[in-house]
């Protein structure tokens, strides 16, 4: 348990005055509160520890009492002790409900102040957000599906919603740790990380994919069955197409995220493949249509 | 059409500690929607977690309204530019695996 310089925290010196204290957490704590960083462990963590150096400097008995016994706080560590149990069956008795102040403190504060110096006068904070990684396929999320996670050892039921992105995070309101002095319950954050096992490529809300033409039906036109993401469709293919030509397909894309029965549009790109493996006859064929087009 | 449900504007003033001129000036500045139904002053529950930040944000830094519309407006922004950060990575995803 190492000694925590609450000064330091708060970037002040240790003559300080009430106003400079007041004044030096204010600023740190618009900067660091959780509802300005949203999602940020950090920022957090640095929220809790400038509250903490706050309720020891701002309360002139813990700033005495921190700054008689400094760095040297376990030599008196012994003495208050008794102090400290004296006051725990104090919180028992008169502040029922009240059990949450283990995540919010650090040892060297539980050590030496017990928990919460102030008990109901302290301000209320909400709890710690979770945060949590789903790993599915592009497959997976095609369709809107329920599951059920098992987050901190509790059991949570989900509907993941067709058309979640790679890279999305969803919030689960209150499924967070419990709130500090009866405040609001943390969130969970859920991140999705999709992974693509299928030939399409997911640019948002649209489906990119390639399709092999063979020379003659490029040529001479025709009709070809390609798949969707979920089905196949018959395509016309019109004579003459060149390589790389490009289909839209309206409406077989991806589903459009929280927007049911809506979907983006599949693009198909014609990849023209030439024959290989020619025999005589198929290159004079092609000699002769060669002649044709140089005289043309 | 769901129904959405609501609380009375008294109930959550008494619930947050918070006065009802309080809530009337966040309907003024469109912070949140406050509706009559029957005679009386309603929020639908939809917007309750959006109230339990803008009352964070005033009792725990001291924000006045006009600041916690400003913060409010830029942390929207940055969402947006979050999720047009995955966006853009999910695309240059598609170039950098070819």
């Amino acid at each position: 348990m190492a000694f925590i310089d609450y000064y330091k925290t708060l970037d002040i010196s240790k003559p300080a005055s009430e106003k400079e204290i007041k004044t030096a957490y204010r600023k740190l704590a618009r900067k660091y509160h959780p509802d300005l960083n949203p999602d940020n462990k950090e920022a957090e963590k640095k929220f809790k520890e400038i509250n903490e150096a706050n309720e020891v400097l701002s309360d002139p008995e813990n700033r005495k009492k921190y700054d008689k016994y400094g760095e040297n706080w376990k030599q008196g560590e012994e003495h208050e002790r008794a102090q400290q149990a004296q006051r725990s069956q104090y919180r028992q008795s008169n502040q029922q409900g009240y059990s949450n102040s283990g995540d919010d403190y650090s040892d060297f504060f539980e050590s030496m102040f017990g928990g919460s110096s102030r008990g109901g006068r302290s301000p209320q904070f909400k709890g710690q957000d979770y945060n949590a990684e789903l790993r599915l396929g592009l497959r997976d999320v095609y369709t809107s599906q329920k599951q059920v996670l098992t987050v901190n050892g509790k059991k949570i039921r989900i509907t993941i919603p067709a058309g979640v992105e790679n890279g999305q995070v969803i919030k689960i309101k209150g499924m967070g740790a419990e709130g500090r002095n009866g405040g609001p319950k943390g969130d969970l954050y859920i991140t999705f990380v999709l992974n693509n096992d299928t030939q399409f490529k997911r640019v948002g809300d649209n489906l990119y994919g390639n399709v092999d033409l063979d020379l003659y039906t490029a040529m001479l036109g025709g009709e070809i069955l390609v798949d969707t993401f979920d089905s196949k469709v018959k395509l016309s293919i019109t004579p003459e197409t060149k390589n790389d030509t490009k289909v839209k397909l309206k409406g077989k894309g991806f589903p459009v995220y929280k927007n049911e029965g809506t979907f983006g549009d599949l693009i198909i790109t014609y990849q023209l493949k030439t024959p290989s493996g020619l025999n005589e006859q198929e290159k004079a064929l092609f000699e002769e249509l060669q002649n044709i087009r140089k005289d043309a | 059409m769901h129904n959405r449900e609501f609380t009375s504007a008294q109930t959550l003033c008494s619930s947050y500690n918070i006065e009802l001129s309080f809530l009337d000036a966040l309907h003024t500045m469109r912070l949140i929607e406050i509706k009559i139904i029957e005679h009386h002053r309603v929020v639908y529950h939809d917007q309750i977690s959006e109230l339990e930040r803008i009352i964070r944000l005033y009792k725990e830094l001291n924000l006045n309204l006009e600041g916690i519309d400003v913060v409010l407006n830029l942390l929207e922004k940055e969402q947006q530019l979050r999720n047009e950060v995955v966006t853009l990575q999910n695309r240059l995803r598609l170039y950098e695996s070819d």
